[in-house]
C-alpha cells in the first residue's frame, strides 16, 4: 500500500479554523456587527482572529469598549494603539458618563461591573448593533458552559438559559427581529491554556500587566489587589511590593493580580498549566458573590 | 477526595488532535457523574471549583460530593438535580485534547442532546445496570446513529449498585448489540463502569476482572477518527467574499471558507455550482500565506483563474464529483419546536451549507417509533422530539450530498419564519 498523508491538523489549528469560521457567517448575516474589546488577553486573540478571516481586507467592523472608567492605564495604551495600527473604528460606552447623565446609578460599594449592562444596552441600541462578538470561553465559569456559540438576545439583551436555540453542526442561526440581537462567541471553545498557546505561536503583543512585575498590592480574602486611586488601603490594611501578573483583565477595582514570575510567554503558559485554580477564581472579585452570579448577570445581558 | 493516577501532562502540546464527544442516555442514568469524575481523573478540576462542588453538594445534605454539580451549571439544573442544557467541558492529556458536550437525558430536552451530538466524533451512550435499556436509552441510540456520530461507546454505569454482576453487564451488552444492529451503528465499544467510583474510567477497575476491554480514558485517548473524515470529495461552500477595498491590494477577489471535504490544491480543475462554470484553483491563501493544499477543517480563502461570479451560498467543487444541484429533497427530520408541529405545506426558512433558501413540506412518509423502528405511515405530523421522513421543495436549488455521505453537505436546519427558532434538524437521504 503506498503512504498516505495524514492530512492533519493540531487542535489550535482546528480552534482558529472555527472562529475564523464563525467570525465570516456573522459578516456575511448581519448588517451591524461589532467587536466586544477590552484590551483584555481574550479581546486580543479574538481580534487577531478577525484580521486573518478578513485578511487582505481590513476588518470590516467597528470595535467597541466598554469603558468602566477604572482602567490600568497600559491597557488603555495598548488598545488605543492597537486599533490605530489596523485603522478601526473605536466606539467607546462609558459609564461615567453613563453616571453623570443619570442612565445608570453608581453603586454604593463603588463597583462597575453590573452597572456596564445598562451602558451596553444603550450603546446597542445607539448604534443599531446586531451582532456584538465577544471574547467569552466556556472554560470560564459553569453558566458561560451552558451558552451557545450564537446567543440570542431579546430587545432587552437578556438571555433565557432555558429557551435557548437548538444549534446543530456549523449551521447557526442568527434571525431576529429589529431589536434583538446576537452575542457571538468564536472564542467558545477555547480553554485559557488555548489561548496563551496562541499567543505565543502567533506572537501576539499583550498588554505589560499581563507579565510579572513589581507592583504594590494589599491581600483581601486571598487575593492580591494592586493599590491605585480605585483600590485604597482600610484601616488596618498595609500594603506590599510583590512580583505579581494579571491573569484577567477587568475592571481595575474588582481585578486581582496573582503572584508570579512568569516574565515570557513561555513561563506563562508553564503556569497556566500547572496552576490549581480558574482564572475567574483567582482574581474576580465580583464572582465571589453567590453561586449564581454570572447567570445572573448575563440573564440582564451582560456577556 | 483524593485525585487519581493520571498526570495532566502541560496540557497542550501543540500538535494534539481533537475529539469531540457527547454523553447520551436516559435521565439519571450518569452522565454528569461521568463527565465530572472524567475531568476529576484527569486533574481538570480546579481546586476552587471542588469547593464549590463541594460546599455545594454538602449544603444539599448529599452523602458524597455530587460531582454532577461540575457540570450542571444552571440555577434550575441545580436545584431539581437534572441536565436541561448542554454543557462544553474541555480536558486534555498528553496524546488528545477532548470537548465534550454533556447533554440532557430528559425527554423534553432531546434538541439540546441533538445540537450536542451533532458535532461530536463519538458518543458515549450511558445505561444504569439495574435498569438495562430504556426508551430513552434506545431514542439517543437512534439519534446518535441518525446524526452519524462516527463512534458508539455503551457506558453500562452504576456497575456498583448490581455487585459487579457478569451476568446484568452481558444481558444489557446483548440487547444493545442486537438494537444497535438494527441501526447500522459504526463502530460500538461497550464498558462497564461506576461513575460514581471512577471504576473502569481513568483506568481499568479490578472490580471487573471478567472485563477484558480498556479503560473509558485509554479508549477516548485511542480511538482512531483519522479516516472519519471525507478526503475525497471536494465541497468548499463559499461563505464570504474577500474583496479590499484598498490602495496597497488592488484586483484581490478570494473567496472564502471552510472546507467541507476533500482536498483542494493550485492547479486543480474546479466547477462552481450552481452555475456550473469551470476554472481553476489560482492558489488558496491565508493570512500567514498561500498553502499548497486546504483539507477539513481549514478555513482558506479560494482565488480561481477565472472571473466567474460567485457569490455566498454557492459552492466550489470538481467537474467529476459534483454534489446535487437539487429542490427535492428527501429527508430524516427531527423536530424540535413545541409550540407546532411539522406539517404537510408548512414554509419555513432552510440554511443549509452557506445557502438559505425557503422550502415547503410536500409529504410526509412516515414517522418513526423510535422504540421499535417501526414506520408509521399513517401519521399526519411531527409533534416536538418525533422523528419522520419528509419530503421538501425549496425555492432555489440546494447543493446537496447524502447526510451519510458527508455531515456537512447532508444536513440542514429548518428556521419557523415568523419566531426566527429553530424548530427542525435534516439529514439528507436523497436529493434530486
Ligand atoms: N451508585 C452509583 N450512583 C451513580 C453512579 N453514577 C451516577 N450516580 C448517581 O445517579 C444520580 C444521577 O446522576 P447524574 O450524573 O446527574 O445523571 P445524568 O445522566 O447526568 O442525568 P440527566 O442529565 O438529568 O439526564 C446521581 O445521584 C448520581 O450520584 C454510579 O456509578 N453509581
Ligand atoms: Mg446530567
Amino acid at each position: 500500500m503506498s503512504q498516505t498523508k495524514p492530512y492533519r491538523v493540531s487542535h489550535l489549528d482546528a480552534l482558529e479554523a472555527e472562529s475564523i469560521f464563525v467570525m465570516r457567517e456573522v459578516m456575511a448575516e448581519f448588517e451591524r456587527p461589532v467587536l466586544l474589546f477590552s484590551g483584555g488577553k481574550d479581546s486580543i486573540v479574538m481580534l487577531r482572529l478577525a484580521e486573518k478571516a478578513f485578511a487582505p481586507a481590513r476588518i470590516p467592523f467597528p470595535v467597541m469598549h466598554i469603558d468602566t472608567g477604572h482602567n490600568f492605564p497600559e491597557v488603555l495604551e495598548y488598545r488605543d494603539r492597537r486599533v490605530a495600527t489596523l485603522g478601526l473604528n473605536l466606539v467607546i460606552a462609558s459609564v461615567q458618563e453613563a453616571i453623570d447623565t443619570g442612565l445608570v446609578r453608581e453603586l454604593p460599594d463603588g463597583t462597575r461591573n453590573r452597572i456596564q449592562t445598562p451602558v451596553l444596552l444603550a450603546a446597542v441600541e445607539k448604534y443599531r448593533f446586531d451582532a456584538l462578538f465577544g471574547g467569552a470561553r466556556r472554560d470560564e465559569e459553569k453558566a458561560r458552559a451552558k451558552e451557545r456559540m450564537f446567543s440570542f438576545r431579546d430587545e432587552f439583551g437578556q438571555w433565557d438559559p432555558k429557551n435557548q436555540r437548538p444549534e446543530l453542526w456549523s449551521l447557526y442561526n442568527g434571525r431576529h427581529h429589529p431589536g434583538e440581537s446576537i452575542r457571538v462567541f468564536p472564542l467558545s471553545n477555547w480553554t485559557e491554556l488555548d489561548v496563551w498557546h496562541y499567543i505565543a505561536k502567533e506572537k501576539i503583543e499583550l498588554p505589560s500587566i499581563y507579565y510579572a512585575h513589581e507592583r504594590e498590592v494589599v491581600e483581601r480574602s486571598g487575593m492580591f489587589y494592586a493599590v491605585n486611586e480605585f483600590i485604597k488601603l482600610r484601616d488596618g490594611e498595609t500594603s506590599e511590593v510583590r512580583q505579581v501578573r494579571y491573569r484577567t483583565v477587568g475592571d481595575a477595582s474588582q481585578t486581582a493580580a496573582v503572584l508570579s514570575d512568569a516574565d515570557t510567554v513561555d513561563k506563562v503558559i508553564d503556569e497556566v498549566a500547572a496552576t490549581r485554580i480558574t482564572e475567574r477564581g483567582a482574581t474576580r472579585g465580583d464572582d465571589r458573590v453567590s453561586e449564581a452570579a454570572m447567570e445572573d448577570r448575563k440573564r440582564e445581558g451582560y456577556f | 477526595m483524593s485525585q487519581a493516577v493520571l498526570e495532566p501532562d502541560a496540557a497542550a502540546a501543540r500538535g494534539m488532535d481533537l475529539l469531540r464527544f457527547a454523553t447520551a442516555g436516559s435521565v439519571d442514568d450518569g452522565k454528569s457523574t461521568l463527565i465530572g469524575r472524567l475531568l476529576f481523573d484527569t486533574k481538570t478540576i480546579f481546586e476552587d471549583q471542588l469547593e464549590a462542588v463541594e460546599t455545594a453538594s454538602a449544603s444539599r445534605g448529599d452523602e458524597y460530593t455530587n460531582l454532577a454539580l461540575l457540570t450542571d451549571g444552571l440555577r434550575a439544573e441545580r436545584e431539581q438535580g437534572i441536565t436541561i442544557d448542554v454543557a462544553y467541558r474541555y480536558f486534555a492529556t498528553p496524546r488528545r485534547k477532548f470537548i465534550i458536550a454533556d447533554t440532557p437525558g430528559h425527554i423534553q430536552y432531546t434538541r439540546n442532546m441533538v445540537t450536542g451530538a451533532s458535532t461530536a466524533d463519538l458518543a458515549l451512550i450511558l445505561v444504569d445496570a439495574r435498569k438495562g435499556l430504556v426508551e430513552q436509552s434506545r431514542r439517543h441510540a437512534f439519534l446518535t446513529s441518525l446524526l452519524r456520530v462516527p463512534h458508539l461507546v455503551l457506558c453500562i454505569n452504576k456497575m456498583d449498585l448490581v455487585d459487579w454482576d457478569k451476568a446484568v453487564y452481558d444481558k444489557i451488552a446483548d440487547e444493545f448489540t442486537s438494537f444497535a444492529a438494527k441501526l447500522d451503528a459504526p463502530d460500538l465499544t461497550i464498558i462497564p463502569i461506576s461513575a460514581l467510583n471512577g471504576d473502569n474510567i481513568a483506568s481499568r477497575s479490578d472490580k471487573s476482572p471478567w472485563y477484558e476491554g480498556p479503560s473509558l480514558l485509554h479508549h477516548l485517548e485511542h480511538v482512531h477518527i483519522a479516516s472519519d473524515r471525507n478526503l475525497v470529495d471536494v465541497r468548499f461552500p463559499v461563505q464570504y467574499v474577500i474583496r479590499p477595498q484598498s490602495t496597497t491590494v488592488t484586483d484581490y477577489r478570494g473567496y472564502a471558507g471552510q472546507v467541507a471535504s476533500g482536498i483542494l490544491k493550485p492547479g486543480d480543475d474546479v466547477m462552481v455550482l450552481p452555475s456550473g462554470l469551470t476554472s481553476k484553483i489560482a492558489s488558496i491563501d491565508t493570512a500567514d500565506g498561500p498553502v499548497e493544499e486546504a483539507f477539513p477543517p481549514m478555513s482558506v480563502t479560494v482565488r480561481l483563474t477565472d472571473e466567474i461570479d460567485i457569490s455566498r451560498g454557492d459552492m466550489i467543487c470538481r467537474p467529476n464529483n459534483a454534489p446535487a444541484v437539487a429542490q427535492d429533497i428527501e429527508a430524516m427530520i427531527c423536530w424540535m419546536d413545541e409550540t407546532a408541529p411539522l406539517r404537510v405545506g408548512g414554509k419555513y426558512t432552510i440554511k443549509h451549507t452557506t445557502r438559505t433558501a425557503r422550502t415547503v413540506v410536500r409529504g410526509l412518509q412516515y414517522r418513526l417509533d423510535v422504540n421499535t423502528l417501526h414506520r408509521d405511515e399513517s401519521a399526519g405530523e411531527l409533534g416536538l422530539n418525533e422523528i419522520g421522513r419528509v419530503k421538501l421543495r425549496t425555492t432555489v436549488p440546494l447543493l446537496a450530498d447524502e447526510y451519510r455521505r458527508n455531515r456537512t453537505t447532508g444536513g440542514f436546519i429548518l428556521v419557523d419564519e415568523s419566531t426566527n427558532r429553530t424548530v427542525g434538524a435534516g439529514m439528507i437521504i436523497e436529493a434530486r
